[in-house]
């Protein structure tokens, strides 16, 4: 990857746009201090992201749902909190708030695999969201999921983001998913992994359905798709 | 989770002793009809009536045996779950330890029980000890083996989910790798089991005639040298069905631990 300067703004819905290889999941791994970048440094709120004040912060939400499948659903939710020693009773009401949120209440008692794909991907979100973070970081997590249920999770998850006054980091490669979702779009290429764009939309909320198919989300659609096509032929 | 009782099924579906049930039946009928009409001499081959009566008539002296055995059986499957577990969790904590460790498990495995078994009678006093402790040896290996590949076994996923919240590492092992050990440990267990079973009677065939409580293989070789065929088969009897009894639990326990989520404990 080439030298990288992002910034990004307290309440920003960021998609990190490009083709496999282009280095937006390795940056976003950077972000959560799974990996330390060779060089440069990463800071979340002024902290290095592998402290435990920037941990505090943070949640990742990854491309599977990556739940313990010998566990209930809301065991599985309730993890981040039992591995930071949060008491039994307020955890629980955490996890239901949480659950809540996701639009899973009720299904606490449910193992993962009794789950459709989307629905598993609900938990995994709830277990991000159970610890309160202000920065959710997310690679590709709608990525597995059929187009109607993807679309589905993408509104649901602008409305969790606007209510909970989140700062959302996308990972996608989904040019009308980043279109869709984002505040700000950085558009990355490969070899050498960079940044070729960084575009701020101002398509008004909320955004319905029916965004999808309006001549504004299209130009951002076919921005995109040009700043792509440039530093592919480049 | 759907009705594992299935009208629309077979009912050797259904019913999954039905059908070796009606093998064991048909075989011991074989048996005790060949026995009968070709007048077959007990002393060379006893009918499965005769070693049942001999079962019943000797219980005191077998039932005794039996339960000789069958506590060497159990202390050696402890004793070899307790070692073998502690093994594998060091052998996960690093790899140089299981780099210098584990070729001397597979040593301690390929060792022929027979061979060793007069040097551990001669060197640990006490009788039952010492045929625990051979039991023990021939029931270790599965256990560290399977344990410490089902450890490994973590979803790395989920391992970086851990590693991201900042677990522990007691943490990770109890809340992560022990949960995705399970399936394998079972496993490991009820291979084990069944080791433990044929390690405290071979164990006791080398020991031979010692000490005072003596058990089932004492039995067999007992009645071998006096010529009590039928008691020695009753013996025998005995000991598969134990073994038999043991397998069935230990698979019951995994089918609990493991239904609902795992694969292997799902109906088809």
């Amino acid at each position: 990857m080439q030298a990288i300067d992002l910034h990004i703004r307290e309440g920003e819905f960021v998609s990190l746009l490009g083709p496999s290889g282009c280095g937006k999941s390795t940056l976003l791994r950077m972000m959560a201090g799974l990996l330390p970048p060779t060089a440069g440094r990463v800071r979340v709120q002024g902290q290095p992201p592998d402290s435990a004040a920037a941990r505090r912060e943070l949640s990742f939400v990854f491309q599977e749902p990556t739940l313990m499948p010998w566990a209930s659903v809301a065991a599985n939710v309730r993890l981040p909190l039992d591995l930071a020693g949060v008491p039994r009773p307020e955890a629980d009401a955490r996890v239901a708030e949480a659950l809540a949120q996701v639009g899973l209440e009720g299904f606490g008692a449910q193992r993962p695999r009794e789950l459709s794909g989307g629905m598993q991907m609900r938990v995994s979100i709830a277990r991000g969201l159970v610890t309160r973070p202000r920065l959710l970081l997310m690679d590709e997590p709608f990525g597995a999921l059929d187009e109607l249920t993807r679309h589905r999770l993408d509104a649901d998850l602008l409305a969790l983001w606007r209510t909970q006054g989140l700062t959302v980091v996308f990972v996608t490669h989904s040019l009308s998913e980043a279109a869709f979702l984002s505040s700000r779009i950085v558009v990355m290429a490969p070899r050498p992994g960079r940044i070729v764009d960084d575009l701020a939309l101002d398509t008004p909320w909320p955004r319905e359905a029916h965004h999808r198919t309006s001549p504004a989300f299209n130009a951002v659609v076919r921005r995109l798709e040009d700043a792509l096509l440039a530093a592919h032929d480049a | 989770m759907p009705d594992t009782h299935d009208t629309s099924r077979a009912p050797w579906l259904r019913l999954p002793w039905l059908l070796p049930l009606c093998v064991a039946a048909l075989l011991l009928g074989a048996w005790q009809a060949w026995v009968t009409l070709a007048g077959i001499p007990p002393y060379l081959l006893p009918s499965p009536w005769r070693i049942a009566q001999t079962l019943h008539s000797d219980w005191a002296l077998l039932g005794a045996a039996w339960w000789v055995t069958v506590k060497i059986t159990l202390w050696a499957f402890a004793c070899a779950v307790l070692l073998g577990m502690g093994v594998a969790f060091a052998f996960v904590q690093s790899r140089w330890i299981e780099a210098a460790f584990f070729p001397y498990a597979v040593l301690l495995q390929v060792t022929p029980i027979v061979a060793i078994a007069p040097l551990i009678i001669i060197w640990v006093k006490d009788p039952t000890t010492s045929l625990v402790l051979c039991a023990t040896l021939v029931a270790l290996f599965p256990i560290i083996a399977n344990t410490t590949q089902g450890l490994r076994s973590v979803s790395p996923g989920l391992a970086a989910y851990f590693e991201l919240q900042g677990a522990s590492r007691w943490q990770t092992l109890w809340r992560l790798r022990l949960p995705s050990a399970l399936p394998y440990v079972l496993t490991g267990w009820r291979i084990s089991g069944g080791l433990a079973l044929i390690g405290a009677i071979v164990a006791e065939f080398v020991a031979g005639t010692g000490g005072t409580a003596t058990g089932l293989a004492y039995q067999i070789l007992q009645s071998g040298y006096q010529l009590d065929i039928p008691r020695m088969f009753a013996a025998l009897t005995l000991v598969t069905l134990t073994g038999v009894a043991q397998f069935s639990l230990l698979s019951a326990l995994s089918h609990r631990l493991l239904s609902g989520w795992h694969d292997s404990a799902l109906p088809r």
